[in-house]
């Protein structure tokens, strides 16, 4: 029979999980891109890939202390999105979605070729970095929480620090966004030529937005690997996608619409893929034929076509105003 | 604070320039190798063998394989010996690399005549395939570089070509409704997939497999509209968001195709024809054919676009909406059309695409579908010959790079390409700046 | 909202001799804001602004006709550095302006508004507002992060800004989104939003059409109020009858070229600027004008059915 007790509670352990966190943080960098400002990233992927290897590879070639190798890919973020911003910000919106898509995917296949495979790991990707940020762990060794949030202390410091970092970053985003310089951002994603004939420098604030989102991503993709081990493949144009569709579930012009979207996101996928394989291994699904693998390929159906369902019955997501919707184009 | 000037172009772009070069050196430069004698150990898949020259190991030997979408490099141990863990069965490529034996040496048969270090394994009855070479003292007549030059550029051109008619398509709906189809992608592989199923599951003649799947692809791009974006036109859906919407249809219908088809790649028939012999080129007659289809179906539209009138209703659409609607054109007849044509050129394009490979799968438009857009990027946004120049410049690049740059990077180099043009000019190759104001 | 309308009373009272010399186009003027020399632009073969000499009066209303695709818009777009000329250079206020990215110019002191308005949709007409002011400390993006830094200059611009709105009737739609407003509305707020800058030149692009009548009078008076506060206002019009209301100098554009120039009723009765109107039926401009939507409709239509014949 279904188990459904056992599918709550493994959807139960995403609410809190660093995986949800991580794209929290994405979903929330990139709202700052395209929900604030109007930025349409769609290398997202590749900022989270950066957070990844720069973290990694300081770690493991280098061998960096833990705030050398953030740092390390903070600083690799930044220099990311100067490179795609230079060409691209003076660009029509489009230009800049092509443009952020083939960079990302250049990393991947960067992080990927054999050629480089000493510092990369090439597919096989790297692991072993964690030391570092395990020692930092004040929590003594022992068994922590309860029902499916029961957990080691390694896990418990983890989910503190990944949640503590979205927290602050949510707070950043907030204020920054009630700020004079969230007023020229939003300007710039309504029209720019407007925002830029009352004399704001729209190309440097575009550059500022991208550089924060991107950081934000960057963040999260460090996250996305402290329980994990980096492999190239999540780094692929899906990666984005997803977070897209976290995005607009939440609302992409709202802070909390990114972290309520990547828990609702999480927990339902958790629980329709693991009722799916369960129901699938009972049987229910014989009558089409489904095999255990199919089972598993639903979850990726079942996210475009929400994806497709959010943007065209509710564009502005969860969080989003009401009022805006009237005017959402 | 004034916060102006630190971003500034006249050093901004020497900047990127520097960058691109950077990444082009380094994975020229080669500095680092594969050093392991063995890669994807944890793969059910694997090709195994040793090198043996006049009868002793050889170490330090690099061996590539390549196929069904995978690459992968190892060097031999101190006993010879090498193997490398891959995806799935099927044929492979295996070559070794010449330049990596000592001086004199090269690849022979068991009886010490030459022969070319390039060679085909297939999986047979069990998960290991084997592979071992032989070497020993005399020389090869190397094809020059200026012969693979000219080879390169014939691939180049023959996937170029293909790239085109997807690309094509892709532009024309750009164009007339502004939609970025990331879709497209979708539709290229529909036209594959079509082909498989009634050329080999139906076991159907290979041409009326064709022709069936190229109006399947047609009727696919007429549901779409029909089914999905006219609707959403009507709406009044925003462009941005559209684009997300096709990019939603787009995971769902890949892994749909994954669902139905699983996660295999599978032949064509007549995949596997002998090669001729034209000087320097080697060309398989498919090549040829694809090349041949290809540009006749490139003057197709051509001829459409410039001489009928529905063609040219069609430049209309692309150039105004509301003039070409004020001028008794029916745009939504006009965009249904586009959207068949789109479809059907990017089904015979992923047919193209499956001998060229070779092989059908689940996501291989999806793995062209960057390179789509960055033709049509290119050759300027909603412009159908750029896109077909753009396309021609992508597939030349991406063939021609490989003689310097690895293969399993090919694609670094055409983005990268993608990046620079719109560096130096925005507007694509062949397109036309907005007005403001 | 026109019942709150102050009438004008009588004319406004129109400043004279400006010029040096004889009016001829491109004649000098004795204190000019803006003086542009040899400005070119062309799209692929189509000279759109062709452009010897002009020079703008300061501190004076100069009103920009022509028929439509004369190039006005185009000329707007090179003086305010949204387009790039081929040839030629010109000053603001002495400072050679050439080359100058747009936000640049507009923090000089030269705002302009766009032909078709471009209101901020999503953003409350108060904000839209609030986003004109000039050197706001909290559009630093780390001052940002610290409000009490930030927060004494923003009521002072929010102050500033309702009083804007109010003498532009639209203060009771200060908490609205921009979306909302009507298009004559949108024109006011565009308007009202340059303003917020303390421009030294305003350059309106078409600041009447669409506006509906009711509105236009208190439009009128708001151009001829910043003219009394010291400013020099340069605007595009098709409406004759308003360029002689308020204009205290006309300059005539034609074909890229500028074809005449001088005070309003001079110009008007001049025949070279009758012969520029007549003579604009073989531009290309897509323009609202409806005459010439249906021109180049039939210019299409002929082209489809050319073929159909072969
Ligand atoms: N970006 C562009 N690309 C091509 N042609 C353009 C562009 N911008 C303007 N033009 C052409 O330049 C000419 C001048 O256009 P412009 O918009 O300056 O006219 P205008 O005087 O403002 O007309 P209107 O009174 O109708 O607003 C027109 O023929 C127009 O078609
Ligand atoms: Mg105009």
């Amino acid at each position: 029979m279904v188990d459904f007790w056992q599918i709550i509670q493994n959807a139960g352990v995403e609410l809190i999980s660093p995986t949800t966190a991580a794209y929290a943080l994405a979903a929330l960098g990139l709202a700052i891109h395209f929900g604030f400002t109007g930025l349409v990233n769609f290398g997202q992927a590749g900022f989270m890939a950066i957070g990844a290897y720069g973290y990694g590879i300081s770690t493991l070639t280098f061998h960096f202390p833990v705030w050398g190798a953030v740092l390390v890919g903070i600083g690799a973020s930044i220099v990311f999105a100067l490179i795609l911003g230079v060409p691209t910000l003076r660009l029509r919106a489009d230009y800049l979605s092509i443009v952020t898509i083939a960079a990302a995917e250049i990393l991947r296949l960067i992080f990927t070729t054999n050629t480089l495979e000493a510092v990369t790991g090439s597919a096989d990707g790297l692991s072993g970095y964690k030391g570092g940020f395990a020692d930092l762990n004040p929590i003594p060794d022992g068994t922590y929480g309860f029902g499916p949030w029961t957990m080691n202390a390694y896990d418990l410091w983890l989910r503190i620090v990944a949640w503590t970092i979205v927290i602050i970053a949510c707070l950043l985003a907030w204020q920054l966004m009630r700020s004079p310089w969230g007023r020229v951002v939003k300007g710039i994603r309504e029209d720019e030529d407007a925002v830029r004939a009352l004399g704001k420098n729209v190309y440097f604030y575009k550059m500022q937005s991208l550089i924060l989102g991107g950081v934000f991503g960057t963040i999260a993709g460090m996250i996305f690997i402290l329980p994990r081990a980096i492999v190239p493949a999540n780094y692929a144009t899906t990666l984005t996608f997803f977070i897209y569709t976290i995005l607009l579930l939440g609302g992409a012009a709202t802070i909390l619409g990114p972290v309520v979207g990547s828990i609702i996101f999480w927990v339902l996928l958790s629980a329709v893929s693991g009722f799916v394989a369960r129901a699938q291994a009972a049987g229910w699904f014989d009558l089409i034929g489904m095999s255990s693998v199919q089972a598993g390929q639903t979850r990726f159906i079942l996210v475009g076509i929400v994806l497709m369902l959010l943007v065209i019955f509710r564009p502005q997501g969860i969080f989003g105003n009401k009022k805006e919707l009237a005017f959402v184009k | 604070m004034e916060v102006t000037g630190l971003i500034d172009r006249r050093w901004t772009r020497p900047l990127v320039a520097l960058f691109a070069i950077l990444i082009v050196a380094l994975t020229l430069g080669g500095g680092l190798s594969a050093s392991a004698d063995s890669i994807n150990d944890d793969s059910d898949w694997q090709i195994k063998g040793n090198v043996k020259n006049d009868g002793e190991p050889l170490g330090g030997v690099l061996i590539s394989v390549s196929g069904n979408g995978f690459t992968g490099e190892v060097k031999t141990g101190d006993d010879g010996k090498w193997s490398v863990g891959v995806p799935e069965g099927g044929k492979y490529t295996i070559t070794l690399d010449e330049s990596t034996l000592p001086k004199g040496v090269i690849v022979t048969d068991k009886d010490g005549v030459v022969i070319p270090p390039t060679r085909e394994v297939e999986f047979g009855a069990t998960k290991t395939a084997l592979s071992n070479y032989f070497l020993g003292v005399g020389v090869r007549e190397t094809t020059s570089f200026f012969d693979q030059f000219i080879q390169r550029i014939f691939t180049g051109l023959s996937f170029g070509l293909l790239l085109a008619l997807a690309a094509v398509g892709l532009s024309l709906i750009f164009g007339t409704t502004g939609l970025n189809n990331f879709a497209h992608a979708e539709m290229v592989t529909f036209g594959a997939l079509a082909t498989l199923t009634f050329a080999v599951d139906f076991a159907w003649p290979l041409w009326a497999a064709l022709i069936v799947a190229i109006v399947l692809s047609g009727a696919f791009g007429f549901v779409l509209d029909a089914g999905l974006w006219r609707p959403l036109r009507r709406k009044g859906v925003g462009l941005i968001p559209m684009m997300i919407v096709s990019i939603g249809l787009s995971l769902a219908l890949r892994y749909l195709y994954q669902y139905l088809y699983g996660g295999s790649t599978r032949q064509l028939p007549g995949a596997d024809g002998a090669d001729l012999k034209f000087g320097p080129i080697s060309l398989s007659p498919l090549d040829l054919l694809s090349m041949g289809i290809s540009i006749l179906a490139v003057i197709g539209v051509a001829f459409f676009l410039l001489r009928t009138r529905l063609g040219k209703a069609t430049r209309a659409v692309s150039d105004n909406v509301s003039l070409a609607a004020a001028s008794g054109i029916d745009v939504d007849r006009v965009i249904r059309i586009v959207w068949v044509i789109g479809g059907a050129l990017a089904g015979l394009s992923g047919i193209l695409f499956a001998f060229y490979r070779p092989g059908v799968s689940w996501d291989m438009g999806f793995q062209i579908l960057l390179l789509i857009f960055a033709a049509v990027t290119l050759g300027g946004l909603g412009t159908a010959f750029g896109a077909v120049v753009g396309s021609i410049v992508v597939g030349l690049f991406i063939e021609i790079s490989t003689l310097w740059i690895p293969s399993d990077m090919k694609y670094v180099g055409a983005l990268v390409i993608l990046i620079l043009v719109l560096l130096v000019r925005p507007q694509g190759i062949l397109g036309r700046k907005e007005r403001i104001g | 909202m026109s019942s709150d309308v102050k009438p004008t009373k009588g004319s406004p009272v129109k400043s004279v001799d400006m010029h040096v010399g004889e009016i001829v186009p491109g004649v000098p003027k004795k204190d000019p804001i803006i003086v542009a020399d040899h400005v070119t632009r062309t799209f692929g073969g189509l000279t759109a602004v062709d452009v010897d000499h002009v020079e703008i009066p300061r501190n004076a209303i100069t009103a920009l006709i022509g028929p439509n695709g004369a190039g006005k818009t185009t000329f707007f777009n090179l003086l305010t550095g949204f387009d790039k000329p081929d040839t030629g250079k010109w000053t603001f206020m002495g400072k050679s302006l050439a080359g100058i990215p747009s936000f640049r110019v507009a923090r000089l002191g030269q705002v302009r508004t766009f032909q078709l308005t471009k209101a901020l949709s999503l953003l409350t007409v108060l904000d839209n507002m609030k986003l004109g002011a000039k050197g706001q400390k909290g559009e630093n993006m780390f001052v940002a992060l610290l409000p009490w830094l930030w927060r004494k200059q923003e009521e002072e611009i929010e102050a500033k800004a309702m009083e804007l709105l109010a003498r532009f009737k639209l203060d009771t739609k200060a908490e609205d989104y921009a979306a909302s407003l009507s298009g004559g509305q949108r024109k006011l707020l565009e308007m009202a939003r340059a303003l917020m800058s303390d421009p030294t030149l305003v350059m309106l692009d078409e600041p009447m059409a669409g506006v509906n009548p009711a509105l236009t009078q208190s439009l009128l008076d708001h151009i001829l109020d910043l003219k009394t506060q010291g400013m020099t206002v340069l605007f595009v019009e098709h409406d004759m009858q308003m360029v002689r209301h308020i204009a205290d100098w006309v300059i005539v554009m034609a074909e890229g070229k500028i074809v005449a120039e001088g005070p309003p009723d001079a110009v008007m009765s001049n025949p070279a600027v009758i012969d520029a109107y007549l003579g604009s039926h073989h531009d290309q401009d897509l323009g609202e004008d409806p005459d010439q939507e249906k021109e180049n409709v039939n210019a299409i239509k002929e082209l489809l059915d050319a073929d159909d014949k072969s």
